[in-house]
């Protein structure tokens, strides 16, 4: 789970915010990429205009989004972003919303994030780490708990 | 067997699914070969794939694909996977 905790650079954690829209909520997730150095702010725009084009199948799992665009030259390393909302926002899903955490993900390539996928999967897998997860008022608690 | 995993740019949803695929069909014994890709790419090399695993909104831009189209609700959930591929091979 620590290829998790190094995915998330600093700025990349944004908890208990306030989104009206699932666009805000994509912004935030963008912003955490940009701050922690993994995207340019481009990128942003490419993860809603995916959003846009093919809906809310991002939508993975019950209230968890994965924001994400394609390898692009907007993004610089691969890295992770985390956004948990203080009120759940409908996304659209036909199974999964509401949605009350996104996590933005940005890939250089089709194949270096890999280990990180099975990573990130492992800890969404449980919905006990998903509740301490969406429960965390500080970063500082929320990064012990992937470490 | 062939399956394909697709999502809408190939590198989120497509990888979990095909990461999971794996697992389960690991533990039924049975010998697949997962490869996730994007809508696009699917489309031009998914020929031949005995199964296409995906979410429920892309499956209408998968229709008309050769292969079975296996809709997943939750892709963390090791049993949905479980059952609907099991249905799917039957």
């Amino acid at each position: 789970m620590s290829s998790v905790l190094s995915a998330l650079g600093e700025g990349s954690i944004k908890l208990q915010q306030s989104c009206t829209s699932w666009r805000e909520s994509f912004e935030l997730a963008g912003a955490g990429l940009v701050e922690s150095g993994r995207t340019l702010p481009s990128y942003t725009q490419e993860m809603i205009q995916a959003f846009e084009e093919l809906g809310p199948y991002m939508v993975i799992a019950p209230g968890i989004a994965l924001a994400h665009g394609r390898p692009s030259a907007s993004v610089l390393e691969t890295g992770l972003s985390l956004v948990t909302l203080l009120t759940p926002i409908e996304f659209g899903s036909q199974s999964n919303d509401p949605v009350s955490m996104v996590i933005g993900l940005a890939a250089i390539d089709h194949d270096s994030h890999i280990d990180l996928m099975a990573a990130l999967s492992e800890l969404l897998m449980s919905e006990e780490q998903v509740t301490l997860l969406l429960n965390a008022t500080k970063e500082a608690v929320l990064r012990s708990y992937l470490s | 067997m062939k399956i394909l995993s697709v999502c809408g740019m190939g590198i989120g949803t497509s990888v979990l699914l095909k990461m999971n695929a794996e697992k389960v069909l690991e533990a039924m014994g049975i010998d697949a070969e997962v490869l996730a890709a994007d809508i696009t790419k699917a489309k031009r090399d998914g020929v031949g794939a005995d199964i296409i695993l995906t979410t429920p909104e892309l499956v209408v831009l998968l229709e008309g694909m050769p292969g079975k189209i296996v809709s997943i609700d939750h892709v963390f959930d090791l049993t949905e996977i479980r059952q609907k591929l099991t249905a799917a091979l039957l």
